[in-house]
């Protein structure tokens, strides 16, 4: 029955429905799955097999009463990121080995409400800082479709086990691009919804500002499914929206007839891999094809997202991390004196990335820097806000690469930061206007020779 | 010494009465519990939680702020302090840094004809911090508990202006700012128990200096516990301060301890020291705004000030000071004397009915005058004090309605058919009355004749007696003079 895992959820819905399939069924596929090709691709830290039989169990006990959601019975794997109550939760971090929560993210209690089954935990980046999960404390996951290439990141492990069939879905977190970028490399569909769209709490936060929980999945309707479940006001998140939550699986009914489809100009830029610019070409080719209308605009303040967007999220970083002491949870280690312990216990649990923005954002909030640094990016970041919302007065939707290359060899950018930095060129700017953004297959068929290449497409709030 | 002016500014941190901490929903009041039982993921930092504002906080904030006449920010939000200590679960603590919830602002230490007035910097809100507490084991190793049961408590600064001038003068206006806090209903004002804590800025200039507006380095004395720890304090530092620019030195910009068992002030940090905070707006939470409906709704709500009640009760009602200062005690004890001031204008009447048995009632029950949460409904201890004043009812009846009323909340006049309590004020019902009592006491009645008027208090009070305490005391009064053939 292992094929059962290669459904799409819609399709894994209908087949719980009509009883071709239990949920139980269902979910012992995946873990089969799981089972054959976890060796190669590592996408998760844990898998929760007792867990997930025991949520099929009690999914098929509703499926059999009726009125369950379309959620209900299907397994998907949550960025280990995002607090699952009792299942250790690391943030990919030795500082958070064997912690375990004693409190369910919002978005888990969301996906609890529907009866989702948790197959388990997805590998990241640490605390979400990376774009190829090789910062990750336990392991590398390797892109399914090229198993010596990186699948992107942080939400790596999520990209990867929805492409690799070992999940319908996967929860990830994107501050700067770590839903998109990782989608792009692993040809799935992800999400990164509106700023406020879905509740952080219970989501260890990396960049207050800009983090944000969304969807991976193998169908545009799928992630349109996953969303409608986890978005919604959080009264524990004071910046989640009120606003009611429409219903994205009919909107996905749309078509993309007089669509005003802006094109900026200054995302296609020198130094993109041809294949990255034919495939996007395509992709807006194939929409101008149904009816969508092409507009070329500008987004001027682009150049300044990168530097922009690397003030601000280590300034917020810095203190975001500072609660890891190891002294109420978490790993600690001994020292002759107090201040001895802080810099062992964090010496020792944290990795070179996440010290490298500590000490950035540190340094950017510092007297004498704080108004060079973190007060010039908070004005940027103003301009590049309007720079999108200008544009959305001529168009309605925004289409670019998510990623200015394919997957990436292992190894090939763990050497030079920036170089990691600028895989994530394309992404980053969305998130700093608060905006929405999704990441879809541009190539026009699938090949497992392959990696992919994805379109993104911005859109208003 | 006399050579120097001596400039003082104080900051107090309160905390404050709400029932939950400042952005969770754990209890506040954590006094004797055990250690890390008030405590929830939020307060204890955990990964992943959240902030939510305590509107009751906020809310409190601005009362203090207005009642110490300040100015309140159309927009204001709260920033991350950073600094790594094992009593900061978060690593920063949230507080008001930029845009205070009240700035501006002043309040007066003297009196109305004579006014001292010290500015108000800033009022602004924080969480406090967990508590720490250095121990040494048996075998002599030495470590520190943390207990998180204060962590996230609301905590409110008021910092004001470097403008008092004698340890006098700074302890008047401590005294003022704890009454303010107190009859606002927002603070308890303990300082043993750290719910209030006071630390004073200080420094000494020449008059020339005055002159000039020239400020000298200041020292900052921490973690004073009581008034009088202030004031000694501040005596003994314009005294040091003054012998060390007197042999030519100079004071170095420090924050200080008081030493209690020496008498003395004691470096702690030098201004070389001091930490960077790093401060940048708190990104979990939006901005706070409040619109000038906000505000005046809450300055509506303000009790009046205190002073102006005391003196209101004094020259419009007539009451002396000592009663007018009690009924002022708090806001809903002068609320309730206003209520039934509507009801009963004989406010004499109704003050000593509060003052005396009702006082005294609420005192045997346990009770206290901060709310009026169990009170009778004051209409009706109005009805009783206006049935007193009437005559309807005798002041030992009074005595026996009050602990009914408080009981059963019914009215005055249901508690008295229950217990069956009447006036006997009609002559033919009185007479036969006291003809008993002036027959079964011939010895008073001939002392009475004789001239001995105390002994007139004596028969009123067997007459009391042989009515249970019924008999109304203007015709009883009338009624035994006329037999008796003495004027009144
Ligand atoms: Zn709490």
């Amino acid at each position: 029955m292992s094929e059962l895992s290669a459904l799409t959820l819609e399709q894994a819905a209908a087949g719980l429905r009509a009883r071709e399939f239990s949920s139980v069924e269902l979910t012992q596929a995946v873990l089969d799955r799981i089972g054959s090709v976890e060796p190669d691709v590592r996408a998760y830290l844990t898998v929760t097999a007792d867990e997930a039989l025991t949520n099929a169990r009690a999914a098929d006990q509703r499926l059999r009463n009726g009125g369950a959601s379309l959620l209900c019975g299907i397994p998907g794997g949550i960025k280990d990121l995002i607090a699952t109550r009792g299942i250790q939760t690391t943030a990919g971090s030795r500082i958070l080995e064997g912690f375990k929560p004693p409190y369910n993210a919002f978005v888990i209690e969301q996906l609890r409400r529907d009866g989702y089954v948790l197959a388990g935990k997805c590998n990241l980046d640490e605390f979400a800082m990376g774009s190829s999960t090789e910062n990750s404390a336990y392991q590398v996951t390797h892109n399914p479709f090229a198993l010596d290439c990186v699948p992107g990141g942080s939400s790596g492990g999520s990209a990867a086990a929805v492409a690799a069939e070992e999940a319908f879905f996967a929860l990830g977190t994107d501050t700067g691009g770590s839903i998109r970028q990782p989608a792009s490399l692993c040809g799935v569909v992800g999400l990164k919804p509106t700023y406020g769209r879905v509740s952080r709490w219970g989501v260890i936060a990396m960049a207050s500002s800009l983090d944000q929980v969304g969807p991976l999945a193998r169908t545009v309707r799928d992630a349109a499914i996953v969303l409608g479940c986890i978005a919604g006001r959080d009264e524990l998140d004071s910046t989640s929206t009120t606003r009611p939550v429409p219903d994205y699986l009919s909107a996905c009914e749309r078509g993309v007839k007089g669509l005003r489809v802006g094109v900026p100009k200054e995302y296609f830029i020198d130094g993109m891999e041809p294949a990255v610019e034919q495939a996007v070409r395509a992709a807006i080719a194939e929409l101008v094809r149904q009816g969508a209308v092409p507009v070329e605009i500008s987004l001027p303040h682009t150049d300044y997202a990168l530097p922009t967007y690397y003030v601000i999220v280590p300034c917020e970083v810095s203190a975001n991390l500072a609660r890891f002491d190891g002294i109420r949870y978490g790993v600690p280690q001994p020292g002759e004196t107090m201040w001895e312990a802080y810099a062992n216990t964090r010496g020792s649990g944290f990795g070179a990335e996440v010290k490298r923005r500590i000490m950035l954002g540190t340094y950017a909030l510092s007297a004498g820097y704080h108004d060079a640094y973190y007060v010039q990016a908070q004005k940027v970041r103003t301009l590049i806000k309007r720079d999108f919302e200008e544009a959305f007065e001529q168009v309605d939707v925004i289409a670019c690469p998510a990623s200015p290359s394919t997957a990436f060899p292992i190894g090939a950018k763990t050497e030079d930061p920036v170089q990691m930095y600028l895989a994530d060129i394309f992404t980053l700017a969305i998130p700093l206007a608060g905006l929405p953004a999704r990441a879809y297959e541009a190539a026009s068929e699938w090949s497992h020779s392959q990696c992919r290449e994805r379109l993104q497409v911005g859109g208003a709030q | 010494m006399s050579r120097y002016e001596t400039v003082i500014g104080i900051e107090v941190h309160t905390q404050l009465l709400t029932r939950s901490k400042m952005f969770c929903g754990c209890p506040n009041d954590y006094a004797g519990a055990e250690p890390n039982t008030h405590v929830c993921p939020v307060c204890l930092g955990a990964p992943g939680m959240l902030p939510v504002v305590n509107e009751t906080a906020l809310r409190y904030g601005m009362m203090a702020a207005l009642a110490l006449n300040c100015t309140i920010p159309e927009f204001s939000w709260f920033e991350r302090k950073n600094y790594p200590y094992p009593d900061l679960v978060k690593g920063f603590q949230l507080t008001q840094y930029s845009y205070p919830i009240g700035s501006h602002g002043q309040v007066n230490i003297g009196t109305d004809a004579e006014p001292l007035r010290v500015r108000i910097n800033r009022v602004h809100l924080e969480e406090d911090t967990a508590k720490n507490t250095h121990v040494t084991n048996a075998a002599g190793e030495s470590y520190s508990l943390v207990d998180c049961n204060r962590a996230g408590v609301p905590l409110m600064e008021i910092v004001t202006e470097p403008d008092m001038h004698s340890p006098d003068e700074a302890v008047a206006y401590l005294k003022k700012l704890r009454d303010i806090l107190v009859f606002l209903g927002i603070a308890n004002g303990r300082m043993d128990e750290g719910a209030m804590r006071l630390e004073a800025n200080i420094s000494v200039r020449t008059p020339e200096e005055a002159e000039a507006g020239v400020l000298r380095p200041r020292c900052e004395v921490k973690n004073l516990n009581s008034f009088e720890n202030v004031r000694a304090a501040l005596v003994y530092e314009v005294k040091r301060q003054a012998q060390v620019y007197d042999r030519g030195e100079r004071v170095r910009q420090v924050t200080m301890g008081w030493d209690l068992e020496h008498g003395r002030t004691v470096v702690q940090r030098s201004k070389e020291e001091a930490q960077d905070y790093r401060y940048f707006p708190e990104p979990d939470l939006p901005p706070l705004r409040f619109t000038a409906a906000e505000v005046d709704a809450v300055r509506a709500g303000l009790p009046g000030r205190r002073h102006e009640i005391v003196s209101r009760y004094q020259q419009v009602l007539g009451l002396d000071a000592y009663r007018a200062e009690l009924l002022a005690q708090s806001p809903a004890f002068a609320a309730y004397f206003d209520a039934a001031l509507a009801v009963c204008p004989q406010a004499e009447r109704v003050a000593n009915l509060l003052l005396g048995d009702f006082m005294a009632e609420v005192n045997d029950r346990r009770m206290d005058m901060e709310s009026t949460a169990g009170l009778p409904p004051a209409a009706e201890t109005a009805e009783l004090a206006r049935q007193w004043e009437a005559g309807e009812v005798t002041g030992p009846q009074v005595k026996q309605l009050l602990p009914r009323l408080f009981d059963t909340g019914e009215g005055v006049e249901a508690a008295k058919a229950a217990l069956g309590i009447r006036v006997v004020g009609a002559a033919d019902e009185l007479t036969p009355i006291i003809e008993d009592v002036l027959a079964a006491n011939a010895d008073a009645v001939e002392k009475v004749r004789a001239g001995q008027d105390k002994v007139f208090g004596f028969l009123v009070g067997q007459v009391m007696k042989a009515t249970r305490g019924q008999a109304d005391p203007g015709t009883l009064n009338r009624l035994l003079r006329e037999k008796l053939g003495v004027a009144g």
